[in-house]
């Protein structure tokens, strides 16, 4: 294995920069290890050969002719295929957008670009994001590089399986319900969800918009804030993003401490549906914390255990209301248009044939949640549980710096295993399904193995709204102390593939 | 409160735009039932004193100014389309022959 692939993007840009490897030696090197590795894993769905080279040869022409780079260029991302990418194809993991070549970048897209960042192709994902295992996918699920035969979570597990197999040294993910932070605690990586409106929706796939939110992904704390700041700040294009700089989250990871922090562990997380080792090595984390100079309280936040009911009214009502624009008109897959046939009964039957199982579950469910006479019990209901939410986090912030709570109640399960159970899929999600409803940020990162199975566990650390500097200075405190302990990092555990 | 008949996800399917086959009609009442009954329950934390939340932040009306500014050119907005002619999308009829 190439030593380039095991660095980290904060040094491979440095050697970049400093012109002891190019570039393009950077993105062949892990375009190699893709071709080693993906008929295993399966974490891309379309890598981008060419337009990666030619993004690499920009940079490398940049440096030669003494232009400044910026901190990320030259290092290779893997992009959730939510994203659109000009020229390249992009599906969200759904057969309806089979084929589909966006004209345009997504803001994301435009700002990696912009910042040289090598974009090597798009990364597998539950259709539309909706998922907790990758499964949803139509073309095929991802497997966990710590064991194939479990998932790497979802919905962007595409994205966490690239970063742990080592074919990509950041990704970029989407996080309604957790998907970066739930795939980043099952893998051993890190992955963010910044404070709503912190990075621009604008060509991001809509699934469910007030809950929607872009989040980088890395294998180190350091790397995931020199993405954030890449990739967010305001955007005009997106009128729910923040007109406020983005917090100053590279400098927060370069300073890691916990010393004084007040730290809150949230009470409702833990109990009946949560793993030993899960809560054994989150036991820990906190414990560290301890010891890093923290000082750890207990927080009640009641409301939580009618989040997740909230949610799963919340996101398929949003979401039936979304995807209608899947019509059979516009773009993407067009069936039974046979001259006899009404437009009407054309995207009914483009629909059925274009989404999964799960896509249709939430439809149905929204339409239901919205429809007249349910509205109020369900979708009304839903919005009131939202703003308990907020209020437990208030009161909590009011208490405390930091909370604290395992990312996910279990480790990574095995593909199949919740595959025709809803509800069982939709627990994946328990932990970090409130945060998305207030709308603030989270980080998860890897606090062990659980002793049981051997699987990553995740440790989530929460902060206010546009407190996101705050994850990744403790954050960083505790990834130091961990890589101490352990005497090297987590994913220096994963099995060789 | 109910539960959710075969006859129900019919008409949702139908709402929807979704041409379900018999066999998903079967599967997904039942599923969607459960899924309905473990969601139900947050009627009984949604008190009248409560105000709904629909979205993390506190927008309103965000503008912006009245300007023409570059966009897709017509070429490439009908760049995905299943059908088109003279540069307008092509779908089929909509309006009843009668």
């Amino acid at each position: 294995m190439s030593d380039l692939i095991r660095l980290t993007a904060a040094e491979l840009a440095a050697r970049v920069a400093d012109g002891s490897v190019s570039a393009v030696e950077v993105t062949e090197a892990h375009l190699a290890r893709v071709d080693a590795v993906d008929e295993k894993v399966h974490a891309f769905l379309h890598v981008d050969r060419e337009g990666a080279l030619a993004q690499a040869r920009a940079v490398d022409d940049r440096r030669a002719a003494g232009e400044p780079l910026g901190p990320l260029a030259g290092v290779p991302l893997a992009l959730k295929d939510i994203f659109t990418t000009e020229g390249v194809p992009t599906t969200a993991g759904s057969r309806i957008l089979e084929g589909w070549i966006p004209p345009y970048d997504a803001t994301v897209t435009r700002r990696l670009k912009e910042a040289g960042v090598v974009i090597l192709g798009k990364t597998n994902m539950d259709e539309f994001a909706m998922g907790s295992s990758t499964e949803n996918s139509a073309y095929g699920p991802t497997g966990n590089p710590w064991d194939l035969t479990r998932v790497p979570g979802g919905s962007g597990g595409g994205s966490s399986a690239a970063l742990a197999a080592f074919q990509a040294p950041l990704a970029i993910g989407t996080d309604t319900g957790g998907s970066v932070r739930q795939p980043a605690a099952v893998t051993g990586t890190v992955g963010v969800k910044p404070t709503y409106g912190g990075v621009s929706r604008y060509g991001m796939i809509a699934f469910s918009s007030s809950l929607d939110q872009a989040g980088p992904c890395a294998r180190t704390v350091l790397d995931a804030a020199l993405l954030h700041e890449v990739i967010g700040g305001h955007d005009p294009l997106d009128s729910t993003s923040i007109d406020a700089p983005v917090p100053p989250v590279v400098e927060a990871a370069r300073n890691g401490t916990a010393r004084g922090l007040r730290v809150g562990v949230i009470r409702e997380f833990g109990g009946e549906g949560f793993q030993d080792g899960v809560m054994r090595r989150f036991g820990e984390a906190v414990e560290l914390l301890t010891t890093l100079g923290a000082e750890v309280t207990e927080v009640s936040c009641p409301s939580f255990e009618s989040a997740l009911a909230a949610y799963y009214l919340i996101a398929p009502s949003e979401c039936s209301s979304n995807l209608a624009r899947f019509d059979a008109m516009r773009y993407g897959l067009r069936i039974g248009d046979d001259g006899a046939r009404a437009a009407d009964e054309v995207t009914s039957l483009t629909r059925e044939a274009g989404f999964g199982a799960e896509v249709k579950r939430r439809i149905m469910l929204g339409t239901y949640a919205l429809s007249s006479g349910y509205y109020d019990a369900y979708y009304g209901s839903a919005q009131k549980a939202r703003t308990l939410v907020v209020r437990d986090f208030a009161r909590a912030f009011s208490q405390v710096d930091v909370l604290v709570a395992p990312t996910t109640p279990t480790t990574a399960f095995a593909i199949g295993e919740r595959a025709d159970d809803p509800m069982a899929m939709y627990r994946a999600d328990l932990c970090t399904i409130p945060v998305s409803l207030a709308g603030n940020a989270a980080l998860s990162l890897p606090c062990g193995l659980a002793p049981e199975d051997g699987l990553p566990v995740g440790l989530q650390i929460i902060a206010p709204a546009m407190a996101d500097d705050r994850l990744y200075r403790v954050g960083a405190a505790v990834e130091t102390a961990f890589a101490a302990r352990w005497g090297h990092s987590l994913l220096e555990e994963a099995p060789a593939l | 409160m109910p539960g959710i008949t075969r006859e129900e996800v019919a008409h949702l399917a139908r709402l929807a735009r979704l041409e379900l086959t018999s066999e998903e009609l079967d599967h997904f009442a039942g599923q969607l039932d459960d899924i309905i009954n473990a969601v139900a329950r947050v009627a009984d934390v949604a008190t009248e004193d409560v105000p709904p939340t629909s979205h993390p932040l506190p927008l309103t009306n965000v503008m912006r100014p009245d300007e023409v500014r570059p966009s897709l050119t017509a070429e490439q907005a009908l760049s995905g389309a299943p059908a088109q002619e003279q540069q307008r999308f092509k779908v089929p009829q909509i309006l009843g022959e009668e």
